[in-house]
């Protein structure tokens, strides 16, 4: 598909490259975002990578949209024809009691053992596909097809932050306290929120995430280092 | 300079510390927060002699009353039509006046409005996160809430008597509908869904908050698929979810949403928007991409002349009264 773009009231321009989710126009708004990055043209404020597009807010003051498109338009033309490499990141979890409250659950509408579910979760391809909802909400892609399952009918207040839950392909780490109606299958000592001025947060848009089993003990022991928030 | 220290004697829900915001995190999930009446703040700030875009409160409808526990400093009220009462004097918000030691002040709804902003001359202390003290409200991250039996700190407090009394309100702000520039969405929503949101009229339902506004209406109902893969939202996005009810989208909105958005509301016309009330009514007005950055240009060059304006310190009361004399002077001459 050509890429559309739209304007969004007097500061952003948002380009849109397919309808439905596909790894391809992904990979392109990683791209594109990484090239106005790098070009950083006047007036333009901020980027936001999502799954279909990327927006582009710019000061009207400075520019306006259709100066904004020309300068995305040529970003595009000279994009690289292959894809971004993201960081590969490392999330620390417990699959353990009583961190796991649905691993059980999980388990039994897929026919395996709780075993087989950790197994599969571990062994995810998992790539950050966006932020969203709330800060620090990295939506992450990637959750093997034998554990995908449906959101429950009815959200689960007060799920603490550093739940590791997951629904259909996707899996996210909570940031805070806050309900949800995704499965709960563990607990991650490791921040999003990484408290680091310099590095705020833990991944970027396109970056690949590995899953690392630990017990509760050394979850108690790194927890206790850890604020989130 | 000495510090002013209050103790907070009652805060109402939603009443924030906010500077400037924090924008350039919305790719990490984090909208920019800051004021939702940015003229307001701006003014209260400008009308004090202060640096733009330091942290100030915002006070929701419910209200702030402050006991002055030490010190002295002089302070802005802004924004809406608020109730001002301090020290056995009783006025409305865009004011200048100083506190002292053992003063109470009391800012609560008055006849319009939903947002004030009280400024201090010094520096007010809270929390900041990302570089900002402005208080995400759903995560509480930044500056924070105000809660009863808290303190305020203000540092460095000035005491500015050349600058007591009213602040001139802003007059360039549009009037009328609420312009929007059309979409992105828009394709998923029918032409007479589309002519129904400009022609309609949508009254503001309590379901407001930093976050969003909800509003009541002529049911907006989408056509055909129920969901777009999640999309960036900016201040001013009107959402419209599956039942057919818009919501402007504020502040603390959320960053990305599978809902599709009609239209986005012209940024220089949200600082109008967010003082509305539940029950009050609202029309929406198109324009183009291309008028909405002429006016945003247009309302720069009045707000900035607005902010330099109120920003001329108007003399102590002893040099107004001796201006005022000079003039009656020259009246008895001729």
């Amino acid at each position: 598909m050509e890429p559309q773009f739209k304007a969004i009231a007097d500061h952003a321009l948002l380009v849109t490259f397919a309808d439905e989710i596909n790894e391809a126009a992904h990979a392109t708004v990683i791209a594109l975002d990484k090239a106005i990055a790098i070009s950083s043209p006047d007036g333009f404020i901020e980027t936001v990578p999502a799954l279909v597009n990327l927006l582009v807010s710019f000061d009207p003051i400075i520019t306006d949209h259709l100066l904004v498109e020309a300068r995305v338009r040529a970003c595009i033309q000279n994009l690289k024809t292959q894809k971004v490499v993201g960081v590969q990141r490392h999330v620390q979890i417990c699959y353990e009691a009583p961190f796991a409250p649905d691993l059980e659950a999980v388990a039994a509408m897929e026919g395996l053992s709780t075993d087989a579910v950790i197994r599969a979760h571990l062994d995810g391809d998992f790539q950050v596909l966006m932020y969203g909802f709330s800060p620090g909400y990295a939506y992450l892609s990637g959750v093997t097809q034998e554990i995908q399952v449906p959101r429950k009918p009815a959200p689960v207040r007060d799920v603490p932050a550093g739940s590791v839950v997951i629904a259909g392909s996707q899996c996210l780490v909570t940031t805070l306290t806050m309900p949800t109606g995704w499965s709960i299958i563990g607990r991650s000592p490791t921040p999003i929120l990484t408290g680091n001025p310099s590095h705020p947060f833990l991944f970027d848009v396109g970056d690949r995430v590995t899953f690392e089993r630990i017990d509760l003990a050394t979850f108690e022991r790194l927890d206790k280092g850890t604020a989130h928030g | 300079m000495a510090d002013a220290e209050f103790s907070v004697s009652f805060a109402g829900p939603l009443v924030t510390f906010q500077d400037a915001g924090r924008p350039g995190n919305m790719r990490y999930g984090v909208s920019a927060s800051g004021p939702m009446d940015r003229l307001a703040f701006d003014a209260a700030h400008a009308a004090l002699g202060n640096t733009a875009g330091q942290t100030a409160v915002e006070i929701s409808l419910g209200g702030l009353m402050l006991h002055c526990k030490e010190g002295a400093v002089t302070l802005a009220i802004t924004g809406g039509d608020f109730v001002v009462e301090y020290a056995g004097h009783k006025t409305s918000s865009w004011t200048i006046l100083t506190i002292r030691k053992g003063d109470r002040l009391a800012i609560r709804a008055g006849k319009a409005g939903s947002w004030a902003y009280l400024a201090f001359a010094g520096a007010l202390q809270s929390k900041t996160w990302l570089d900002s003290q402005s208080t995400h409200s759903t995560s509480g991250f930044g500056g924070g809430a105000l809660q009863a039996g808290q303190s305020l700190m203000v540092c460095e407090a000035a005491i500015r008597d050349d600058r007591l009394g009213e602040i001139p309100k802003p007059d360039f702000t549009h009037k009328g509908p609420t312009r929007v520039v059309i979409g992105p969405q828009d394709q998923c929503f029918a032409k007479n869904v589309l002519e129904r949101f400009v022609s309609g009229e949508f009254r503001v339902t309590d379901a407001y908050d930093r976050m969003g506004m909800r509003l009541s209406g002529p049911e907006l109902a989408l056509d055909g698929a129920l969901s777009i893969p999640s999309e960036p939202i900016v201040r001013g996005s009107v959402q419209v979810s599956g039942d057919g009810v818009p919501t402007v989208l504020l502040a603390d909105h959320q960053t990305t949403g599978g809902y599709p958005k009609i239209a986005t509301v012209i940024s220089c016309d949200t600082d109008d928007l967010v003082q509305f009330r539940a029950g009050q009514t609202l029309r929406f007005s198109p324009i183009s991409p291309q008028q909405a950055v002429h006016e945003a240009r247009r309302y720069l060059v009045q707000k900035t002349q607005y902010l330099e304006q109120i920003s001329v310190a108007r003399g102590s009361l002893e040099q107004r009264l001796m201006r005022e004399n000079l003039i009656h002077g020259c009246v008895y001459d001729e």
